[in-house]
C-alpha cells in the first residue's frame, strides 16, 4: 500500500449525479469516468433516464475503483442533485449506504424523503449561485469538482478531459470549466469525511473506455463482419450507430432497414453473397425475425443477430435489463432450427463473444445469436486494453467444381458443406427454405428431410467449442473444495464474481460456472464443470426461471439446488448473491 | 446495370433442368422464357446473376434458372435482394415476386425498395389471385371476385402497384403481358440496363383459378406514347388508362443507392483508437 494513501482510503466508490434533461448530469459522469481512466483507475457508468427520451430527468450512475469492475454497485456513497425535479423516480435505483452523503442546492430545497431518510447525511452547496459567479459557468462542472475533491481524482486529468470535450467551444469555455471544477474542489474540502480512492501501483496500465454495445460492434468487425442491416431499437441502437461509420472505414456498409423483417433478410442476402453479416436488435425485433432465422438455418446461410435484451414481454421496459429473451433465442422458430446462442459475460467480454459468434456462424454456416443486455450494452466501462483474438471467421467456400457437378447441401461427415459464392462459375444453386435435396432442389421426400435436418444438427453438435463455452472460476486456493457453486449466464457473471470476492474474504469457498455458450448445451463439459458441486445456486434475471428450466431440460442437476431469480428492472447485485449463500450456509 | 459482355449466351444457358410446379398454361412459363431470353441478350454469365424470390407460384422461378438463386420466406424477397446487391454490387440482381408476396405480405418492403432505389430489377407476376393456396383474393383482385374465403367478393378496391411504385420513387416503371414474349424480353433488358430500382409488373394469367384472365391476350395493347421522365405525368397516364397498356411507362433520373461493400485492405485495428485513453 503506497504511503501517501490516506488512512480512510477505499477501493471503490459509487456515486450518482441527477438532474433534469440538459442539466449535464450525464456529461459530468462521463468526464469523471474518463478522467478516472487517465488516472489508472477502473470504473463503470450507467445512464438512467425517465421514459421520455429527451428533456426528462437523467441520472449518471458511476462507480470508480482501483480494481477492474464488471457491475454497478447496489448502493451509493454519494448522490449529487443538480436539481430534484422528478429525481425521486430514481429512488429505487440508487439506495444510499448508511455513511452516504447527499448534496443538493439549497435553492432547490432538501432531498425528497424517498431518496434520503432522516439518518442520511445531507449537505447543501449553492451550485447555481457558484456557477453563476462565472460567465458561462455550469452547475454540472461544479459537481465534477465536488467529486474530484471527495474522491482524490487527480484534477489535472479532469481538466485535460474537459479540454478535449470542450475543444470545439473555445478556450474561454475550457477555462470556465476548469475554474468551475476548482470551485467544486474547494467546496468539497468543507464537507467533512471524504471517499478517497487508494491508487494501486499496479493499476497504471493502458485503459480503454468502451460500452458493451460498442464492444459488440468492434468484436463483430474484428471477426470479419462487413455488412449490417438493422432497425433502430432501444437499447441496441448504439451498436448500429457505432457500426455505421466503422464499417464504412473498412470497406463495409450498414443499411437502415424499414423493419426487422427486412433487416434479417438483408443480412441473409448479403451473407449469401459471401460477406459476413450482422444485425442488432432487442426482444421485439428478435420476435419479428424468428421466421427468417429459420430460413438462415434451413438455407445454411451464416448470420449474426445481436439481441441487447430489455424487460419484456411486448414493449416491456425498453431502458432496463432482463435475461428473459433466453427462451426465444434458444427455441424461437417453427420447426427444428438449430442455432448458436452465446452471451457475453461482461462489457469487456462483449468484444470477444461477438467476435466468437461471427467465427461460429461462419464456420458452421448457421445463425448465431449474441444475447447481450441493457446492463452491459449501455454501460460505459474502463477496461484494460483487450488482447487480440487469434481466430477469424472462416467459411468453407467452394473452390473447385467436380465433374459430377456441385451439391450445395452435400452430406459431409461434419455436416458442413462447401458454400458457393455468387460469381463462381459452376457453383450456381438455389438456396431454399423449402426442404431440399443435396443440390438444393425442393423435395418433400422423407430421406431428404431427415438427411438435411440431421446434417444441420450434426454441424453444431460436433463442433469444437474449446474452453470458451463457459467461465469456470474458483475463489479459493487450488485444491481447496468450494462449498458452493454459483451457476449463471451472461452479464450476471459480473455480479457473481464480485460476490465471490466478498465471500472469499469471509472464508466461504465459491465456484463460478458462467455459461457463455448457451446453445448448443454442452452436457458433458457442463457436468464435468459441476463435478463435486454439492450446493448449486442458480442465478438469473427472469420472472419464470428460463435458465433453470433450460438446464433441467438438458441434464440432471446433482446435489442440492437453489434458484435465485427475479425480473428487471433492478439488476441482481453481488450483495444479494452473497446473502443467498450466507443464508444457505447458516441454514 | 451490370453489362458484363462475355461470349454469347443462349436463353437455354440460363434454364435449369428442374421441372416447374406450375399448371399447364400458366403465364409464369412465359415469364421464365422472357427472363432467360433477356439474360441471353444482356450477355451476363449465369454465375453473375442472382434471382431472388419469396413464396408463391411465381416465386418458384429461381430454381428454374441456371443462375444463383434464393427462394426465401414469404414477402421478404426485396430485402434479400437489397442486402445481396449492397454486399455484391458486381452482380445482376433480379427479385421475382407475385401480387400476394409482393403487395400484401411484402407491401412495406415494396415502398422502401422503391424509395431506396438500389440498382436491381423487380419483376412481379401479377395474376390477381393466390394460386398456391388455391384461389384467394390478393391486393390486386377485383372487388366482386367470388371465392370461398370472400363469398361475393372482398368489396375492396384493388390497389395500383404501378402508381405506388411511382409515388415511392421507383426509377423505372413498366407493365407487360406474359404472353408477349418479345415485349417482355425487351422491357426486362431495359429494366436491367436502367440505373436504380426498376419495377416491371407482368400480367401473368392464372389459368386454373382465374380462367377469365385468358382474355388478357386480347385486352393488352402496347402503349401508344413513349415513356416519360415526369412521375406526375406517368401517374396520371397509369391511373387513367384501361389497365392493359403495356411497355415502359416511366424512366426516372434519380441517383441510385450508393453505399456498398468493397474489398478493402483497411484493418479493423484503426477502429480501436477511439477507445484508448
Amino acid at each position: 500500500m503506497p504511503n501517501e494513501a490516506p488512512s480512510n482510503a477505499r477501493g471503490s466508490i459509487s456515486f450518482a449525479i441527477v438532474g433534469s434533461g440538459g442539466a449535464g448530469a450525464l456529461t459530468a459522469g462521463a468526464i469523471l469516468l474518463e478522467a478516472a481512466g487517465k488516472s489508472g483507475w477502473y470504473g463503470i457508468m450507467n445512464r438512467s433516464v425517465g421514459p421520455q427520451i429527451r428533456g426528462g430527468e437523467a441520472a449518471a450512475l458511476v462507480r470508480l475503483s482501483n480494481r477492474p469492475v464488471d457491475c454497478m454497485a447496489e448502493t451509493f456513497e454519494l448522490l449529487i442533485a443538480i436539481d430534484w425535479r422528478n429525481a425521486d423516480r430514481f429512488a429505487d435505483e440508487m439506495p444510499l449506504t448508511s455513511d452516504g452523503l447527499v448534496i443538493g442546492d439549497p435553492a432547490n430545497g432538501g432531498a425528497p424523503d424517498t431518496i434520503a431518510g432522516p439518518d442520511i447525511r445531507q449537505a447543501h452547496i449553492a451550485l447555481k449561485e457558484l456557477a453563476g459567479s462565472l460567465t458561462g459557468g455550469r452547475e454540472n462542472m461544479i459537481v465534477v469538482g465536488l467529486v474530484v475533491g471527495l474522491t482524490g481524482l487527480p484534477i489535472e486529468n479532469v481538466t485535460s478531459v474537459i479540454a478535449d470535450k470542450l475543444a470545439s467551444k473555445g478556450k474561454q469555455a475550457i477555462e470556465t470549466g476548469r475554474r468551475c471544477v476548482e470551485i467544486g474542489v474547494q467546496q468539497a474540502a468543507q464537507l467533512g469525511p471524504s471517499f478517497t480512492i487508494e491508487t494501486l501501483a499496479a493499476s497504471q496500465t493502458g485503459r480503454w473506455l468502451i460500452t458493451g454495445n460498442e464492444a459488440v460492434g468492434l468484436g463483430a468487425v474484428r471477426g470479419g463482419i462487413r455488412f449490417a442491416a438493422a432497425y433502430p431499437i432501444t437499447p441496441a441502437t448504439e451498436v448500429l450507430e457505432w457500426l455505421a461509420p466503422a464499417l464504412a472505414k473498412v470497406g463495409g456498409a450498414l443499411v437502415q432497414a424499414e423493419d426487422e423483417l427486412a433487416s434479417i433478410n438483408m443480412v441473409i442476402g448479403a451473407s449469401f453473397g459471401g460477406r459476413p453479416s450482422i444485425t442488432a436488435t432487442s426482444g421485439p425485433g428478435l420476435a419479428l425475425m424468428v421466421e427468417s432465422l429459420g430460413l438462415a438455418a434451413a438455407s445454411e446461410v451464416p448470420i449474426v443477430i445481436v439481441d441487447v435484451m430489455r424487460g419484456g414481454p411486448s414493449t416491456g421496459i425498453p431502458t432496463k435489463s432482463e435475461q428473459s429473451d433466453l427462451n426465444i433465442a434458444v427455441y424461437g422458430c417453427h420447426g427444428d432450427a438449430p442455432r448458436i446462442v452465446v452471451a457475453p459475460l461482461s462489457v469487456a467480454d462483449c468484444l470477444f463473444t461477438a467476435h466468437w459468434a461471427v467465427h461460429l456462424a461462419e464456420a458452421m454456416q448457421t445463425p448465431a445469436i449474441v444475447l447481450s443486455d441493457q446492463s452491459i450494452g449501455q454501460a460505459r466501462v474502463l477496461i484494460d486494453r483487450p488482447a487480440d483474438v487469434a481466430f477469424i471467421a472462416k467459411r468453407n467456400i467452394l473452390k473447385v467444381v467436380s465433374e459430377e457437378g456441385y451439391s450445395r447441401y452435400a452430406l459431409t461427415g461434419s455436416g458442413i458443406s462447401p458454400m458457393a459464392v455468387p460469381g463462381t462459375a459452376g457453383g450456381q444453386y438455389t438456396a431454399d427454405g423449402l426442404t431440399h435435396t443435396v443440390k438444393g432442389i425442393p423435395s418433400s421426400k422423407k430421406v431428404d428431410h431427415h438427411d438435411q435436418l440431421d446434417k444441420r444438427e450434426r454441424k453444431i453438435a460436433g463442433f469444437d467449442y474449446g474452453d470458451h463455452w463457459a467461465a469456470t472460476e474458483n475463489n479459493c486456493a487450488a485444491g481447496t473444495h468450494a462449498d458452493f457453486t454459483v451457476l449463471t449466464w451472461g452479464s450476471l457473471a459480473g455480479a457473481a464474481r464480485e460476490a465471490m470476492a466478498t465471500l472469499a474474504d469471509e472464508g466461504i469457498g465459491v465456484k463460478l460456472v458462467a455459461l457463455r455458450l448457451i446453445a448448443p448445451f454442452l452436457k458433458n463439459k457442463f457436468l464435468a464443470a459441476l463435478q463435486g458441486s454439492q450446493r448449486i445456486l442458480i442465478v438469473e434475471q427472469t420472472r419464470s426461471g428460463q435458465f433453470h428450466q433450460y438446464l433441467r431440460a438438458n441434464c440432471d442437476l446433482l446435489g442440492e439446488v437453489r434458484h435465485f431469480h427475479r425480473p428487471g428492472p433492478q439488476l441482481i447485485g453481488p450483495t444479494e448473491i452473497c446473502t443467498e449463500i450466507r443464508n444457505w450456509r447458516a441454514s | 446495370m451490370n453489362v458484363m459482355q462475355r461470349e454469347s449466351f443462349k436463353a437455354s444457358d440460363y434454364k435449369s433442368d428442374v421441372t416447374p410446379v406450375w399448371c399447364p398454361g400458366c403465364g409464369d412459363f412465359h415469364v421464365l422464357l422472357s427472363l432467360t431470353k433477356a439474360l441471353a441478350e444482356l450477355g451476363t454469365g449465369p454465375e453473375n446473376v442472382a434471382v431472388i424470390s419469396g413464396i408463391g407460384c411465381s416465386s418458384r422461378i429461381p430454381a428454374y434458372t441456371n443462375c444463383y438463386g434464393f427462394h426465401g420466406v414469404h414477402g421478404r424477397s426485396l430485402a434479400l435482394g437489397a442486402g445481396l446487391k449492397v454486399a455484391r454490387p458486381d452482380l445482376t440482381v433480379f427479385v421475382m415476386s407475385g401480387d400476394g408476396d409482393g403487395f400484401s405480405i411484402g407491401g412495406n418492403h415494396f415502398l422502401h425498395a422503391c424509395r431506396r432505389n438500389i440498382d436491381m430489377t423487380y419483376v412481379v407476376m401479377d395474376n390477381r389471385v393466390y394460386g398456391m393456396t388455391k384461389g384467394q383474393p390478393s391486393p390486386t383482385t377485383e372487388p366482386d371476385w367470388d371465392s370461398a374465403l370472400s363469398p361475393g367478393g372482398t368489396g375492396l378496391r384493388p390497389f395500383h402497384p404501378l402508381v405506388i411504385a411511382l409515388a415511392s420513387g421507383a426509377n423505372f416503371v413498366a407493365r407487360e403481358f406474359s404472353g408477349d414474349i418479345k415485349g417482355t424480353t425487351r422491357t426486362i433488358v431495359e429494366a436491367v440496363r436502367h440505373p436504380g430500382f426498376s419495377f416491371v409488373e407482368i400480367l401473368s394469367p392464372c389459368v386454373t383459378f382465374r380462367p377469365d384472365e385468358r382474355a388478357w391476350k386480347t385486352q393488352t395493347h402496347v402503349a401508344s406514347v413513349e415513356a416519360t421522365d415526369d412521375p406526375a405525368r406517368a401517374a396520371r397516364r397509369i391511373m387513367t388508362d384501361d389497365g392493359f397498356n403495356t411497355g415502359v411507362l416511366y424512366r426516372g433520373r434519380r441517383k441510385p443507392y450508393e453505399q456498398h461493400v468493397t474489398d478493402s485492405s483497411v484493418e479493423p485495428a484503426i477502429l480501436e483508437q477511439e477507445f484508448a485513453i
